[in-house]
């Protein structure tokens, strides 16, 4: 799994917003609101509960695997191409919420190489990370 | 982004394309007529294949004289690897809405 490893990353964004954590975590957690912002899906703070969201571009699998009422809610949000955990946490602060969201997970070659078998990609793809990092 | 994504895959769908981006990717800048010899086709439909590429953004050309020249441009490969910078925008624009809807909402 070195390979996999070397290729996970994380995205993290980090906002305050003027509402309290009790108001945001309803946003995050209940389905009729989470699908004006994020995408339509039967979320539930329920650990092992599994949902999936869609949108018309396709759609990722996911599972909650951690749930801390107004402070902490983590998914598994598998998608195409990437196996990846969303993380939300929520700390109060003086005028509101501070919500961080943090993606980490990978897409690991073999991964791609499998989606891309059908059309003889292997070959392809395993030359392709070599020219990325020649590149930089 | 999903679209550059869509020009890049069906670039590199097709084998012939492949094996040309690949071969300027490994051996540098060559000209057209250099990269018809190996190929087993013409140099119109090699010509045909390259437009393609460089439509991409997978090779970029330039002309000297009576021959063209072409170089790979692998960096344009990143939108299929680097998911963080497509995931960040995404996120980002979640967020947005986000406020909104917070907005919108009941205390």
């Amino acid at each position: 799994m070195t390979d996999a490893a070397a290729a996970t990353r994380s995205v993290i964004v980090e906002r305050e917003f003027a509402h309290p954590p009790g108001k945001v975590w309803r946003a995050l957690t209940q389905p009729h609101l989470v699908a004006e912002w994020l995408m339509a899906g039967d979320v539930a703070p329920t650990p092992g509960h599994r949902f999936a969201f869609g949108a018309d571009w396709g759609h990722v699998d996911c599972e909650v695997v951690e749930v801390e009422p107004e402070r902490r809610l983590a998914y598994s949000w598998d998608g195409k191409g990437l196996e990846s955990v969303v993380t939300w946490t929520l700390t109060p602060t003086a005028t509101g919420t501070l919500l961080r969201m943090e993606q980490t997970g990978f897409a690991p070659d073999n991964k791609l190489a499998y989606h891309g078998a059908k059309a003889g990609w292997p070959r392809f793809l395993g030359a392709l990370g070599d020219l990325l990092a020649r590149v930089d | 982004m999903i679209e550059t994504r869509d020009l890049l895959f069906r670039a590199l769908a097709d084998p012939t394309r492949r094996a040309l981006f690949e071969r300027l990717c490994e051996g540098g800048e060559q000209s057209v007529g250099a990269l018809t010899v190996p190929s087993g086709i013409s140099q119109p439909a090699v010509s045909k294949h390259l437009a393609v590429l460089r439509q991409a953004g997978l090779i970029a050309g330039r002309h000297e004289g009576r021959q063209s020249y072409y170089r790979a441009q692998p960096a344009a490969l990143a939108p299929l690897v680097d998911w963080t910078g497509r995931m960040t925008r995404f996120w980002e624009a979640r967020f947005d809405d986000l406020d909104d809807v917070l907005k919108r909402m009941d205390q």
